[in-house]
Order: C-alpha cells, then structure tokens, then sequence
C-alpha cells in the first residue's frame, strides 16, 4: 500500500527530529525509515541529506556501506538464512540452495511477485541451533534441504499476534 | 616545530616533529612511489605502494607501515627497499596490473619493479580506476563541492556521483580528472561544451584571449561563494 | 524510586531487596535469550504464568525469565529453585504436567531430565551436570539468577557495590593501577593489556574522552557478548562506568557508547532497558551516587558490518560515516572518536572490571597462565555434543572443553581439528590438542584466541573449504578500502574456487602463500592482516587434503560439491522410494521394493536424498 507523498516527508521529519538532526546517528535514522518503508527509496535519502546538511555521495555511500540496508524494494515475506561458521559445518549451504531454487531467485534478490526475499546474514549468534533461517521473524532451526518445503509452507498461513 | 634527526637507509637525516615519513624521504632524495598521494589532499594510506619497514632500535622489531602517513619522531629507523617492503609493494602492482590492465600507470610502475604481468586474471570492468580516491578527496577538501564519493564495499567498491547519476552539484570543474593518476576519469571537451560525469558543461569564452576555457555554471558558482563578480573571472589563467 | 544519592543509600536498598527476596519459597527459572525464544521458551514462559495463575499459586511461587544458561544444546531450559532441579528441552505443552508434579508433588520427571551421553545416567540437579560442573562460570554465573529487566536481581547479588567502592574508597590511578596487576587483557581479540589502554587515555590530552564497549561481535560462531549483553547488562555498565571514572574524572567530561550490531535486537532492548533504570536508579547520569563524577552512556546500533568490529571503524560508524578503518599510527587513546582521546574495550572485557574491584587485582591474577589471568567465556559450536557457552580459567586445556565439557564429537565421529580466533584465527589439529587456551600459546601455533569462538570440526568437514568458507566471508566483509585486502581476497577465492573444482595446480599454492605475506604485511587494518590466519594454517596442518584436491582431484571429507558425488548401496536400498520421491530432478530412480540407483548425470547433489533415507543406504565421496 503506497502511502501519500506528503505524509512520508512529515514522518521522515518527525524521525529527524528524534534524532536530533544528529548525521552521527544517520545508521539509525535510516533502520527506522526501513522499518516502515521496507527499503530506502533513493527520495528519502536525498531528502534525509538535505535535510542533515550532508553531501548525498556521503549518504549514499552510508547506504550501499552497510548490508542491512537495501535499496531496492524486499518481499514481503523474508527469508534470512545463516551462513555463520558453526551453520556452514552444519550444512547452511546446502540449505540455501534448495531455498533458491524452490523460490527461483538467488540469494539477496526478490521474487518478480514481491511475494519473497532471500537475505543472508554471517552469524546470528544462535549457534547451538544450526543450520538456521529465520523467516517473517521466526527461527528456523536444525534445518535440512528436505525441511525448506515445511517451512516456506508456513509462511503461507495467517500470522497469529506476533511476539517480539 | 622541533628538529630532530632520523635515518632513512642508513643515513642520518633532519626532519620537523609533525613531518610524515614520505615527505622527509623525498626532499632527502629517497624514491617512494605512490598512487593515492597527492599533496594538495589529505592521506589515506588506500594503495599501499609507499610502505617502508620502520623500528625504533637497531635490530629492534620491525613494522611495515605506509610512509604517507606515519609521523616521524626522534630515533625513528627507515628501509625504503627491504625485503618485506619490495614483497608488498610488487604483489600490490601484481594485483593492480591483473585489475586494471589498461592503465598506463600502473604498467609503468609495475615495470619499475620487473613486473610485466600478472599471473592473475586480467579484469575487463574496472576500466582505469584504482580506486584511491584522490578525485573524492579533491572534489571535497580543494573545491568544497563533494560530488563525488565511494558507494558499495569490498570488491564492489566504486567510485562516482551520487546514486551512480549525474550529480546536479558538480561545477565541471575537472579537478578530478586533473587528479586522477591513471586517466580513468574522461573529461571531453568540444568547443563550447564540456562533458564529464554524465553532465554537460556550457563554456564560458574568455574575455581577453577568446578561448573556452571554464564552464560558466563553475564560474557563477565561484562568484556566488567569493562575491568576486562574474565579469571578473571570465578571464583565463593565461590572460590575468 | 528517588535516585540513589549515596553509598549509603544503595547498601540500605540491596539489604531490603535481598531479604525481600528470601521471602519468596519456590522460583521457577527459565531462560528467555536469543536461542531459549527461537526453540519455544517464550511460549514456555507464558505456559508457566498461565498455569500458576490456574492453581492460584501466585503468592508461593514466583518464576524469574533469564538470558541464557549457556547450555543452549538443551534449551528450553526450566529450573525449579531451591531444589535446582533442571529439565531440558521443555515445550509449552509439558508445563502443565511440570507444575502438578514437581512444584506441588514435589516429585521429579524422568523424561524431562538431562542425560549425560557418556554414562547414559540421568542427572537432575542443575549443579551436578558435568557441563556445569566442570567450567568456573565467573561471569555466566549469575545468568540464572538475574532478570535482565529487573535491576533488583543485579543488585542483590551485589551488583554496583564495586562501583560503590570505587568512587568512594579509591582514586581513579589506583583503580587503573588495580587493572593493571589484574592483568585483565582484552577479550575482543586483541588482547591488548586493559589497564595500560587506560593508562594511555587517562594521561592524553583532551577535556572530553570517549568510553566505548565494542559490542559488536562479528566472528561467526561466538555468541559470548550477546549472552552477556542480554543477560547480565548491568555488568557492563558498571564496569564501564568505573572505567570512566578512572579514566576522566578529574581530567575531562566523558561520555559513553555501546555499539551492539544490528543482528542481535534482544541484547539492544535489554541494554536500553538497564541504561533506563541505572539512569533511574542514580548509577548513570548526573553526580553519580553522590560523588560528583557525571556519566551518561548512549547506544548506536551497527548495520551489518563485519568490519565494524575494528575499533577505528567502529567509530568512523559512530561518527555516522561508513565503516573504513583508518592507520592507527596515532592511538585512539590520543586521537579516536571524533579525534579525541577514547578508550575501547570488549563487552567482556568491561563485564570482568566490576569482580576486579570487589576482590582485587590478586585474586583475578590467581586464575589461568602466567600472560593470561581470568577465565575465558567461549562459545563451543559445531561438531560437538553439549553447544553453548563455556567459562574456564585460561590455560585450560582444549582437550578438556572439547571432551570433557564438551561431551566429545556428536554422532560418534572422529575428530579433526578445532578452529579459534574466527576470520582471524587458525585450526588447530589432534596432535595439538592439549595446547592451554592461553593467548600467547594459541598466537605461536599459527592461531589466535579471538573472540572467544571454538568450532569443532571432525572427519566430515573439508579442511580446504573451511579456508575457502573464511576467505568468502572476508572477501563480502572487507571495505575495500586498501588493494591488498580487497584484491587479495578476491583473487584468493578465485584460487579456492579452481583447487575445488578439479583445476587447482601445485602453483596455486605458491600463490596462496605469497598472497597471504603481502596481505599480512601491507593491508591496512587487521581484518586484511589476519585475513591469511585460515589459509595458512590449514596450508601448515593439513597441506595433504589441498594436494589431493590438486592432484587426485578429490575431497577426501566427502565436502567439495564438484569433486564428490552421490550413490546408493544396493546392500542397504531397501527400496523404499523415500529419495526418488523427494529428488528435484528425478536423478534418484528405482522400483519399489528394488535397489535404488542415482543418475550422475541428472544429479545437482543437493543431498536431499542423503537427508531423508532412514537406511543409511546413500553414501556421498
């Protein structure tokens, strides 16, 4: 759902103004706007530089810096697999595999409906559960190629009130 | 500032506290090269080619450090061309020369160093850029624009405008292109035209001798931050 | 709660919580940290307040929601106190049976209970789990007994008593003259002595200094910091803010950051939330306790950064710019965050400083070798049996947590080597294996102590592409920024990509050896300098699987996709059909009740058929 142009500018200032126009907080600033935008549109980052008085090569280079950000759209379903040392021994490749290809995409894009993304991330610190994915929030541990199907089947239930 | 006295390759030489090693090393008349130096800029130690091995006691541990940037100091001992020194430099013109196969410069230098190729796969995509970011730092600290800048990380690296498009800031001034110690950056200049970056520059004649020699957008910029009127710098280097 | 504005104050506080805690008979525990919520535990915990609230026991019974044990093998953990009576592996659905029998009968459930899987006994007790038992938790210790979100837990058990102490009974150069004899080295991976680096800060020049707790644990496979920053985060501000205090006060203002990466949101919240009730309580903020020393502390999160880890980057991240390293010819303790001088130490690191001052330098130098003191939290991951968080004195041997803790290698294989330090460090070998973790031992092997990371390796891991696993992941994490990091990376994992894939030449090696010299020697930071560790280790200690790869094109872990292939017995194929059934692209074919066989040529060597036979008929080599 697009939202009206001009509210995103008022958000985007409000967001500003938590942060105290601060650029030292720009990582920050920037994870908010991705929460509620899903991506960080190429306009809300002119506008955030302007508005910081920072060049916008700076903030661009802020932008494709830092893997957690992403500058094009995501799916609305993502799929975060990890590649940490533990999961890799564990056999983490080889579940990413069977993910691409049950989804059809590779790992860091979006499928052409909007509907997945494949992320990966190098540890997330939940060792003892390896291999893991984590998909709309949810861990996934102890995974085999043969579990992904389950799993992406999930995905395709209603959400009950989530838990953070 | 104080004098002090350190030796470079076994000779004693004077320097002021404050000094790099580079600096004291040249004007004594050692031969370091560079890349990503550049005197008008700051140092970022990005090429790696001006390491030299430095200790503070004969016979003492050594570090490989970049003479750019490391600040000499009473005592201080320099190798220009040790072992370990020659070791980093040849394999960063290996690396360079398998990137950036076209670049003139690098061949150059590489030769200097009996290397004339790689045993790694030549690149196609990188054009001549080395990625020292001499053009950023010269964008930003002497002309006070920044229109350039690095985005992505790690081999993805690049170098450029703003969301890779055509930056709406820059003056056409071609200082970075002036900079830039391979060439990689095109500055084409046809008639009353100036391209660079993707923009189109409309150039300004000068008023003595008539040729087009800066584009009128730099001019208005310069007149806007200096209030020095536009009559005034419509006039070429040559001719003031 | 009126801020605490004295000594006094606080002592006459810790005395009513602590009695209004003896109050409490029976306290169920359950850890609610980043592994315990991924397996169910917070369903657990709901289960738990529902079913009390059910047989009206709220009054006698209280349950406390932990971080983590370190046992994460057996999480969700439950513990019923005063007893210790542990069970593993707890659901939601078995809460109900728990509460019934053990906290009102009093009578313990078998079937709950962990096993211990070298003597096949059944142990009940929390304290007499040999995974427990033999590590000397001085830091995790209190996990169990802390409720990250409850201040009171922390200090009951004493908590801020030694930032009492140090603010009123000590001066600033005799707390880091304390620091010093302790021989507290840097739990980051650095292992940069902690009291001369505040030394160095103290004496710089400059009225503002920066405090900062490097929290960004990168190195896969460690976990350590997140277990403390989720469940014992008072820990670290404590130590943090007598760090301050002996650093500036009377010299400069300081002012504090904890950098937590952006994958670990739990450790953010639970720090926000100690940070809100310290300032609350008077342990941060103005005229701390009364004594005049000022400190506030502020928390940034990273965004997916390795790199981030190096403390020059870490503050060009601060300073909100990208996270290039720069030369550290100048000191951070002299020139560092926004140029001035600023001290960075470890999550770990600051956790140790508050017992420091409660028991004196002598007491933590009486623990581990001659050039490290202390224990060590490490994260014991991989191929092992009882994963999770070990704590031992330094100088233990590796032997010791790889079996004795560790309950040996799972599924009974053999084991190979052990690799410390992360993408710093190297692998250990058998042959080595009763090297003491200690960090100049671990350094002289062609390894590091890093982080805290140990991943357990046995016969099925490929050493080859345990290297070649090491160079991807720097190769995605360097910045870029100098040519022999980013360029040797890269060209190192083409190296990798031709030995395992049947077109690695003796020349190849050549290669990788002089790229990793001139990567020691020149990168700029620390990520390119330690960037070779994996590969020349592995190259020192296992040169024989690099050269088969090369010249019998084959990988002898059964690892390397292009070099091995899938097969089926036909002693064993009992004709199920279970793997032709599940193949992608119909390579696995047979009849029913007839040995199975896998087409080469159709074969994409996913594994799924390995995975889903329950006769260990597939075989892969």
């Amino acid at each position: 759902m697009k939202r009206e142009k001009e509210m995103d500018k008022r958000e985007l200032e409000q967001i500003l103004e938590r942060y105290n126009r601060s650029q030292g907080q720009i990582i920050a600033i920037l994870h908010e706007i991705q929460d509620l935008e899903r991506y960080l549109p190429e306009d809300d980052l002119r506008f955030v530089a302007e508005k910081l008085n920072m060049p916008a090569p700076q903030i661009y280079h802020i932008a494709t810096f830092y893997k957690a950000f992403s500058l094009k759209p995501k799916g609305r379903h993502i799929c975060n697999v990890c590649m940490g040392t533990a999961c890799h021994v564990r056999g983490a490749p080889l579940v990413l595999e069977e993910l691409e290809r049950k989804l059809g995409i590779k790992a860091g894009d979006t499928t052409p409906d909007m509907e997945y993304s494949i992320t990966t991330v190098n540890c997330l610190g939940a060792c003892a559960l390896g291999p893991i994915m984590v998909v709309d929030g949810k861990y996934y541990g102890q995974m085999i190629p043969s579990k992904v199907k389950s799993v992406l089947e999930q995905t395709q239930k209603p959400i009950k009130g989530k838990k953070k | 500032m104080s004098e002090i006295k350190i030796k470079i390759d076994g000779r004693e030489v004077t320097a002021k506290k404050g000094e790099y090693v580079l600096e004291v090393a040249r004007r004594e008349g050692f031969e370091i090269p560079t890349l990503c130096h550049n005197e008008q800029v700051s140092q970022e130690g990005r090429c790696r080619l001006c390491v030299v091995e430095v200790r503070w006691k004969e016979g003492g541990h050594s570090r490989v450090v970049t003479s750019c940037l490391y600040p000499v100091d009473e005592g201080l001992i320099v190798e220009t061309g040790s072992e370990k020194v020659m070791l980093v430099r040849r394999m960063v013109l290996e690396l360079l020369l398998a990137r950036n196969p076209e670049a003139e410069k690098v061949k150059e230098l590489a030769q200097e160093y009996g290397i004339t190729q790689s045993r790694f796969g030549a690149d196609t995509e990188f054009g001549k850029c080395i990625l020292c970011g001499l053009c950023v730092r010269a964008c930003r600290e002497v002309v006070g624009v920044e229109a350039l800048g690095f985005y992505m990380r790690g081999v993805l690296k690049k170098v450029g405008p703003a969301f890779a498009e055509p930056s709406s800031v820059c003056i056409g001034c071609g200082a970075c292109a002036f900079v830039c110690p391979t060439g990689h950056i095109i500055l084409e200049e046809k008639g009353a035209v100036r391209k660079i970056w993707g923009r189109s520059f409309e150039m300004e004649k000068c008023a003595k001798c008539g040729r087009y020699f800066a584009p009128k957008y730099q001019l208005e910029w310069i007149s806007s931050k200096t209030g020095v009127p536009y009559q005034q710098l419509a006039i070429c280097t040559d001719c003031k | 709660m009126k801020r605490l504005s004295s000594l006094a104050e606080l002592e006459k506080l810790r005395k009513k919580i602590v009695s209004k805690q003896k109050r409490e008979k029976i306290t169920i525990v359950t850890s609610v940290g980043t592994c315990g919520l991924a397996r169910g535990a917070g369903e657990v915990a709901d289960a738990i307040v529902k079913e009390l609230k059910r047989n009206n026991l709220q009054n006698e019974v209280s349950l406390r929601t932990t971080g983590c044990h370190g046992f994460c093998e057996i999480e969700p953990i439950v513990v019923i106190y005063p007893e210790g009576i542990l069970y593993q592996k707890v659901q939601a659905e078995d809460v109900k049976e728990i509460i019934f029998e053990t906290v009102l009968k009093k009578k313990i459930l078998e079937k709950f209970l962990y096993t211990d899987p070298l003597t096949g006994e059944k142990i009940a007790y929390e304290k007499e789990i040999p995974f427990y038992k033999k590590q000397y938790r001085l830091l995790l210790n209190n996990n169990h007994l802390i409720d990250p979100y409850k201040i009171e837990d922390y200090i009951a058990l004493g908590g801020y008593s030694a930032l009492g102490k140090a603010l009123f009974k000590m001066k600033p150069e005799e707390i880091i003259d304390w620091v010093k004899r302790s021989g507290l080295r840097g739990r980051g991976g650095g292992g940069f002595p902690t009291g001369r680096k505040w030394e160095s800060t103290r004496r710089a020049e400059g009225s503002l200094k920066y405090i900062i707790c490097n929290g960004d644990e990168g190195d896969p496979g460690a976990f350590m910091d997140r277990s403390i920053m989720e469940g014992e985060p008072h820990s670290v501000l404590e130590g943090m803010i007598i760090g301050a205090y002996a650093i500036s006060f009377g010299r400069a203002q300081a002012q504090g950051y904890i950098y937590v990466r952006h994958e670990y949101p739990l450790a953010v919240k639970n720090l926000t939330q100690a940070i809100t009730q310290a300032k609350e309580y008077g342990f941060l903020g103005e005229n701390i306790l009364g004594s005049g020393f000022s400190f506030d502390i502020k928390i940034n999160r990273g965004g997916g950064a390795f790199v981030c880890g190096e403390s020059s980057a870490l503050m060009r991240s601060l300073e909100g710019k990208a996270g290039e390293p720069r030369a550290k010819y100048v000191h951070a303790t002299d020139k560092g965050l926004w140029d001035q001088p600023t001290n960075l130490n470890n999550v770990e690191t600051w956790a140790c400083v508050p017992e420091i001052i409660n028991r004196g330098p002598e007491w933590f130098a009486s623990i581990g070798t001659e050039g490290s003191k202390g224990t060590k939290v490490f994260s014991l991951v991989g191929k092992v049996n009882n994963t999770g968080l070990v704590e031992v004195p330094m100088g233990t041997k590796l032997r010791e947590i790889v079996f004795d803790i560790g309950g040996g290698i799972r599924g009974g294989k053999k084991f190979k080597a052990i690799q410390t330090g992360g993408p710093s460090g190297g692998v250990i070998p058998e042959q080595l294996i009763d090297l003491p973790v200690d960090f100049d031992a671990l350094t002289e092997v062609g390894s590091m102590m890093g982080s805290g990371g140990l991943i357990v390796m046995d016969e099925n891991d490929c050493m080859v592409d345990v290297a070649q696993y090491f160079v991807k992941f720097l190769e995605e994490e360097s910045c870029g920024k100098c040519v022999p990091c980013r360029e040797g990376l890269r060209r190192m994992r083409e190296i990798f990509e031709r030995i395992t894939s049947a077109k690695g030449t003796e020349q190849d090696l050549v290669l990788l050896e002089e790229l990793g010299e001139a990567m020691k020697l020149g990168s700029l930071c620390g990520l390119g300098q330690t960037a070779p560790n994996p590969v020349l280790s592995t190259l020192k200690y296992f040169r024989e699987e690099y050269e088969a790869h090369i010249r019998e094109k084959k990988c002898p872990a059964g690892v390397c996709i292009e070099l091995i292939s899938y097969s089926i017995d036909p002693k064993k194929c009992t004709g199920c059909m279970l793997c032709a059934k599940n193949c992608p692209t119909g390579a696995a074919q047979g009849e029913k009740k007839k040995p199975h066989k896998i087409d080469k040529k159709l074969c994409i060597k996913c594994g799924i058929c390995y995975d889903v036979c329950k006769f260990d008929a597939v075989k892969r080599g």
